[in-house]
C-alpha cells in the first residue's frame, strides 16, 4: 500500500507553461494528445515526443517528480507489447500488407512488419507521458474547474470536478485512519491472508468510508444550497486567467500540429499507419 | 419517465464525493487477474451504488472522472476508450435510481434483482460493446486482445458491482427509517 504517492504535485515556478492560462493547457493537451493517438506514424510521434519532451525542459519538471509514473507506464506499455504479440502476431502484416520474416520463435513467425507496428505503439504511448506530466504539474487545481467550463463543459460537472481535487486528500485520509483502525482490531488485509478473506476484510474499511462519506454529502450539499449555489446559468471563478498573446500562441501552435497530423495521414499515408513496406 | 436525471446540489456534491472514493479504490483497492492489464474493481460496487442513490447522471460522471483522474495519475494520460466505458456502465446502473425502495429501507428479494439485472446489462454494454470496439477504433488494437479484456472485465466488473453493491445497498438501506415504521395509537 503505498499512500505517500500525491495527487497533482503542484510545482509553483514562474515558467512560460506556468504562465499560461489552465484553459490554454488543457486545450493543448487535448490537441497534442490526440494528435498522437490519432496518428500510428512513427516520425509524427517521434516529432511530438521531442517537442513535449523540449517542453518538459521548459517547465522545470525534475525527474524525481516524475519518476514514479514513469516506471507505471513502463509496466504497462511493456505488457501491453507481450500481450498484444502473443494474441495476434500477424497484426502487423493484416495492416501493412507484406510480410517480411526475420526470425521464428516457437512457431510463430517474427516479422519486420510486427515488429515496426509494435515499435510504433510503444511510442505513440510514451509520447503520451510527457504530456500529461507537464499538464498535471504546471496546472494549479484550483484552476482546473474553470478550465473546464472554459471549454464548455457544464459548470456543475466542473464543480463536481473541483469537488473531487478537494475531497481526494480527505478521503484519502479517511481511509488510511480506517484502515490502520481496522488493523489495529487484527483484520488482516496482506497477501498472508485468504483471498476471500481480504475481499471481506476491505469490504470493512469501505464502508464507513462510504457511510462518512454520504453524511460529508449531506452537509457540503446543504452548505452550497444556503449559498445559492446553481441559482444562475452561468458563475464566475475565483481563480483563473486572462488570456494573453502566450496563450494565443501555445493553441496555434499545439493546433497547427494536430492539424498537420491530419493531413499526414490524409495526403502522405493515406491511412492512419505510415507503411515504409511498399 | 420520472425524473431521473434531474441534478440538484445534492447529485453534484455526491458526485464530487463519490469520483473521489471512486479515484481511491480504483488505485488501491483491487486485485489483479490473470488477464493482463485487468484487474477485480471494488471501485464499480461504489458507482453502482452512488448511481442506484443518485441517478445516471451521477453515476456516469463518477465512473467517468474517477477513471479519469486515476489513470491521469498513474500513467500520465486517460485511456480514453475504458474512461468513456465506465461512464457507460455508470450511465447505464443510473437507471436502478427510484427503481427500487432503497431510501425507503427496504432492499431486498424483488429490488436486488432488479438491481443486479440493472447492473449487468450496464457492464455488459460497456465492457463487451463499447471498450472494445472504442480500443480498435481509437487506439487500432488488436481485436481478439481487446474483446478477451473486454469479457473479462464484464464479468469481474459485474461480481463487483453484484456483491459489493448489494452489500452496500442492504447496509444503506438499513440506515434509512422504513416508511410506516410509525404508528398511531
Amino acid at each position: 500500500m503505498n499512500m505517500k504517492m500525491k495527487l497533482f504535485s503542484y510545482n509553483l515556478a514562474d515558467t512560460f507553461i506556468h504562465r499560461l492560462s489552465g484553459l490554454t493547457k488543457l486545450i493543448c493537451f487535448l490537441f497534442l494528445t490526440f494528435a498522437v493517438m490519432y496518428s500510428y506514424d512513427i516520425r509524427v510521434i517521434l516529432v511530438v515526443m521531442v517537442f513535449s519532451i523540449l517542453l518538459m525542459r521548459t517547465a522545470q519538471i525534475q525527474f524525481s517528480q516524475v519518476r514514479l509514473m514513469v516506471i507505471y507506464v513502463l509496466i504497462f506499455i511493456f505488457t501491453n507489447a507481450v500481450i498484444s504479440f502473443f494474441f495476434s502476431p500477424e497484426f502487423g502484416t493484416s495492416i501493412y500488407g507484406t510480410s517480411h520474416e526475420f526470425a521464428s520463435v516457437f512457431g510463430i513467425s517474427l516479422t519486420f512488419e510486427q515488429l515496426f507496428y509494435q515499435v510504433t505503439k510503444i511510442f505513440k504511448y510514451a509520447s503520451v507521458i510527457p504530456l500529461g506530466m507537464i499538464f498535471l504539474l504546471t496546472t494549479n487545481p484550483s484552476e482546473f474547474a474553470s478550465s473546464l467550463n472554459g471549454i464548455r463543459v457544464n459548470y456543475k460537472a466542473a464543480v463536481a470536478v473541483a469537488l473531487t481535487l478537494r475531497y481526494f486528500p480527505d478521503i484519502q485520509r479517511d481511509y488510511k485512519d480506517i484502515y490502520l483502525a481496522q488493523q489495529a482490531r487484527g483484520l488482516e488485509l496482506s497477501r498472508k491472508a485468504k483471498f476471500i478473506d481480504r475481499f471481506k476484510n476491505s469490504l470493512l474499511i469501505v464502508i464507513p468510508l462510504i457511510f462518512s462519506t454520504l453524511d460529508r454529502v449531506e452537509v457540503i450539499s446543504n452548505a452550497m444550497d444556503l449559498r445559492g449555489f446553481s441559482k444562475s446559468k452561468t458563475r464566475t471563478w475565483y481563480m483563473s486567467r486572462n488570456f494573453s498573446r502566450q496563450d494565443a500562441l501555445a493553441l496555434v501552435v499545439s493546433g497547427l500540429i494536430f492539424i498537420a497530423t491530419v493531413f499526414v495521414s490524409i495526403f502522405i499515408n493515406h491511412s492512419r499507419f505510415y507503411n515504409p513496406f511498399i | 419517465m420520472r425524473d431521473i436525471f434531474k441534478v440538484n446540489t445534492k447529485t453534484i456534491v455526491a458526485t464530487g464525493l463519490g469520483a473521489a472514493i471512486f479515484t481511491l479504490l480504483f488505485m488501491y483497492v483491487k486485485v489483479p487477474s490473470p488477464v493482463p492489464e485487468t484487474s477485480f474493481q471494488t471501485a464499480y460496487g461504489v458507482s453502482a451504488l452512488f448511481a442506484t442513490l443518485f441517478g445516471p447522471i451521477a453515476g456516469a460522471l463518477i465512473s467517468f472522472i474517477g477513471h479519469a483522474l486515476s489513470d491521469a495519475i498513474q500513467y500520465g494520460s486517460p485511456w480514453w476508450s475504458w474512461v468513456i466505458a465506465s461512464g457507460v456502465s455508470g450511465f447505464i446502473f443510473g437507471f436502478a435510481f427510484k427503481r427500487t425502495k432503497v431510501e425507503e429501507g427496504e432492499f431486498k428479494g424483488k429490488d436486488i434483482i432488479t438491481f443486479n439485472i440493472i447492473q449487468v446489462i450496464g457492464n455488459v454494454i460497456a465492457w463487451v460493446v463499447i471498450a472494445p470496439l472504442l480500443d480498435i477504433l481509437i487506439y487500432q488494437e488488436p481485436a481478439n486482445l481487446v474483446f478477451t479484456q473486454g469479457i473479462t472485465a464484464a464479468i469481474m466488473n459485474s461480481v463487483s458491482a453484484g456483491v459489493i453493491g448489494t452489500l452496500l445497498l442492504v447496509a444503506y438501506a438499513a440506515t434509512r427509517t422504513k416508511k410506516g415504521s410509525l404508528s398511531m395509537k
